[in-house]
């Protein structure tokens, strides 16, 4: 008997046929958690949004912390803008803005970001790309880093290309203390800009109303701002940003949770020519439109004019002015003062914006 | 019925034989049906419902109007001036 | 053109102007009027500046069946929510529509449980997506007052060009004249001089008004919708009446002529005939509404689906036709606030953002 020659045969390689591979679209095997996930996390996500953390490659993020006291702000989003890019952002930008604000909202830094993504089987690789680009760009410009992440993939037809999820962490500093609660009869309520921008925008990338302008989404990180803000006015007492169901919805909940009325003056609030014929045009108001760059702060009225020079300084607040004030009577309403000197109530965004013929 | 707003007329064409007009409202553009107003031409001014021109708008009337009440606030004015005079 | 409103429009919204007008209504004044606008548009926007509340306390305004959203008969709402619960059909329609309660569901309901509604801003769009979608039957709710007639009228006829076999037309459209003589006809009617309604006029003219402005001995005013156009209607109103003169004035000329545009008459005559119509609350008002003439009844949804078998049931606590022809005011309802909410309506005025009764729960209206 002769001895032949051994070779191992290694069935994890190339066998018989070799299989495609899919560089141009994302598919479900992506979120199989194999060697093709490996290399997606590798390629698109870790290439663009990789930091120490990310690099330690556990299944949870370990951070030390910097002091033992303090508090934890937390918050979390789930972002399924349709479509995923729309003039002046995208939903990667938008998911990282939202997380960072809603933290900031708090008076915490924003520190730390999860992202978790649901893929739609089909998506082109270079749209998740420019997702992912934008998001880290928009890590770098506020300061913070992904941490943690996910991804699955789903059938075609189950996500609009991609949901996000985020989760964001920031700490707040001893002795500072806000919240929708804390408005005090006789604060001033400013505005840091325009209104309705981000939802006008959206409406247009749809296609579905068939209309053009120049308007672009407002989505920016907020936490520079804020953070100047405070140090310059310590005590300030609420800070919300005025995102789905727009100013109205989100001063109302405020004047619900501190027991106050708001009062407004419609003259005072900033919108753009373009996003008010747009409104006119398709029966909208305003007001009720979703913003994702937009800061409401109420504060005691002497402070107001040092607060308006903070923002004015900062790219995202250049036209930040003072819109009203809050008063004792009738609490939970939220006035506005027409042009012509009467009173409308404003209440709640109830159900769905849509377009009306009258 | 009535959600109709002012624009002006930016371009003529024809759709499967349809005239059409790009309308600017204002910082926001779209098609409009132009079809009951057909001699319409860049320039115009026409009130849109619904992506439909219902007519043309005259910048004339418009105006004469604004100035027959602006009149009117004058008027009230020069009676309001003549009451405090003779009561002073 | 830059984003700049022209002057000659900006000034219908200039608020000296407003109170001018509004100065020279209280010296004119003398005794008390009941007027009535009947367009929803012209509701929406005296709520949304709160001009009601500047007026002299002598004239009252009673919101009339203005909102072709809140007259659509309950009968029509079904057959519309019947076409879009079929496989393989596309139901498409203004936003208004959308959350209109029917027996039983709404159009949101139905797009919740799988079923295609797609809103639409322009009719001529619904077209559109017949084109793209040969596979599927497009209907297209055609519902509003004489001024989205045209609108409606031009898809058809464009449908037809194209040569579309997949689209049609659920035929809703109401009149107005027909509206305002059932109102001023009425035993009970308090009415006595009427805001016309300004984009209505556009497209018919007002040559259809001094008939019944005669025979009713009711003077009326052609009304616009900026805050200047509106309390310039009123205040042409208001003059007649105290000067006794029964006559019909075009406050809106800037839109509006005498005769209407006659093109736009002529398509609505070719597509549309008059028939009697079911308006919600009111019941049916003899040729107030368009149906589709021979030459294009294929266009009819009604014929090209089964749309029978429907059990219409209208919520008995809901007072819609009352408030609709002026006889109650929202706030005088018992489910007002309570029951019936923007969030929960049990009829369609409280639905559409310029029905009375959401115009006066939106607006703060809260007491009569």
């Amino acid at each position: 008997m002769s001895k032949k020659s051994f070779k191992p045969v290694n069935m994890q390689g190339p066998v018989c046929p070799v299989p495609h591979r899919h560089t141009d679209t994302v598919v479900i095997g992506h979120g199989s958690g194999g060697a093709m996930t490996r290399d997606l996390i590798r390629n698109i996500f870790q290439s663009h949004l990789g930091n120490a953390y990310l690099e330690q490659g556990n299944d949870a993020a370990r951070i030390a912390l910097q002091s033992a006291s303090g508090e934890l702000a937390v918050s979390t989003d789930s972002h399924v803008v349709f479509p995923i890019f729309y003039p002046g952002g995208d939903i990667g930008r938008l998911a990282v803005c939202g997380t960072v604000n809603d933290v900031a909202m708090l008076g915490a830094e924003p520190a730390f970001l999860t992202a978790g993504f649901i893929l739609e089987e089909g998506l082109p690789m270079e749209n998740l790309t420019r997702v992912i680009e934008s998001m880290a760009a928009a890590c770098e410009e506020s300061g913070v880093q992904i941490v943690a992440g996910d991804t699955k993939v789903v059938e075609k037809g189950k996500a609009d290309g991609v949901f996000i999820n985020t989760a964001g962490f920031g700490l707040i500093p001893p002795g500072r203390d806000l919240g929708g609660q804390l408005a005090q009869p006789g604060d001033a309520v400013l505005i840091s800009g325009t209104l309705g921008d981000h939802g006008i925008a959206v409406l247009q990338a749809r296609g579905d109303l068939g209309f053009e302008s120049g308007i672009q989404s407002d989505v920016a990180p907020l936490n520079k701002m804020i953070a100047a803000l405070l140090e310059a006015v310590p005590d300030v007492h609420v800070l919300r940003d005025p995102t789905r169901g727009g100013l109205a919805t989100t001063l109302k909940e405020i004047a619900c949770q501190s027991q106050i009325s708001i009062h407004l003056e419609e003259e005072a609030i900033p919108v753009k020519p373009a996003v008010r014929t747009a409104c006119d045009m398709l029966g909208f108001d305003p007001l009720y439109l979703a913003n994702e760059g937009k800061l409401i702060v109420v504060l005691p009225e002497n402070k107001a004019e040092i607060a308006l020079e903070v923002l004015h300084k900062s790219p995202y607040g250049a036209m930040a002015t003072r819109i009203g004030l809050v008063a004792e009577a009738d609490p939970e309403q939220v006035l506005l003062k027409t042009p012509y000197g009467t009173t409308r109530i404003l209440d709640m965004l109830s159900g769905e914006i849509l377009p009306r013929i009258c | 019925m009535c959600l109709g707003i002012p624009g002006k007329i930016e371009s003529v064409y024809e759709d499967h034989g349809t005239k059409m007009a790009n309308i600017d409202f204002g910082g926001v553009q779209r098609e409009a049906c132009i079809e009951v107003i057909p001699d319409a031409k860049p320039g115009d001014w026409t009130i849109i419902h619904a992506g439909f021109a219902l007519n043309l708008l005259s910048e004339e009337e418009a105006r004469e109007t604004l100035d027959i009440l602006e009149q009117m606030g004058d008027l009230d004015e020069l009676e309001a001036m003549k009451k405090q005079d003779q009561s002073g | 053109m830059a984003n700049q409103i022209p002057d000659f429009l900006s000034g219908y919204r200039n608020a000296k102007l407003v109170k001018t007008v509004l100065a020279e209504m209280h010296q004119t004044v003398t005794q008390p009027w009941t007027l009535m606008e009947i367009c929803g548009g012209q509701t929406h926007a005296i709520m949304q500046y709160g001009l009601d509340q500047l007026l002299p306390d002598e004239i009252e305004l009673v919101h009339g069946p203005g909102c072709p959203v809140c007259v659509t008969s309950l009968e029509l709402i079904d057959q519309a929510l019947m076409i879009a619960k079929q496989p393989d059909v596309i139901f498409t329609s203004f936003g208004d529509m959308l959350r209109v309660p029917g027996s039983s569901e709404d159009l949101f309901s139905i797009r919740a449980a799988g079923g295609q509604v797609r809103v639409v801003y322009a009719p001529i769009d619904a077209v559109k997506i017949a084109a793209q979608n040969p596979d599927k039957q497009v209907v297209f709710f055609a519902i509003g007052f004489e001024t989205t007639a045209p609108a409606n009228a031009m898809a058809v006829i464009q449908a037809e060009k194209l040569g579309l076999t997949n689209f049609s037309i659920l035929p809703a459209n109401v009149l107005v004249p027909p509206a305002i003589e059932a109102i001023l006809s009425s035993p009970q009617n308090r009415i006595q001089g009427f805001l016309a309604a300004g984009h209505v006029s556009a497209i018919m003219g007002y040559w259809e008004y001094p008939p019944l402005a005669e025979k009713y001995q009711t003077p009326m005013a052609v009304t616009g919708f900026e805050p200047l156009d509106l309390v310039n209607g009123i205040l042409a109103t208001v003059r007649m009446l105290e000067e006794g003169r029964v006559a019909v004035e075009n406050a809106y000329s800037r839109v509006v002529t005498y005769e209407g545009n006659k093109i736009a008459q002529q398509m609505l005559a070719k597509v549309f005939k008059p028939v009697d119509r079911n308006w919600r609350g009111i019941g049916t008002i003899p040729l107030s509404g368009y149906g589709l003439q021979e030459a294009y009844q294929r266009f009819d949804a009604t014929q090209r689906f089964d749309t029978s078998g429907i059990q219409t049931e209208e919520s008995e606590i809901c007072i819609a036709g009352q408030v609709l022809r002026g006889i109650m005011k929202p706030s005088q309802c018992p489910a007002f606030g309570t029951l019936c909410t923007p969030q929960t309506p049990l009829g369609a005025p409280m639905v559409s953002s310029e029905g009375a009764c959401a115009a006066y729960y939106r607006y703060g209206r809260k007491s009569s």
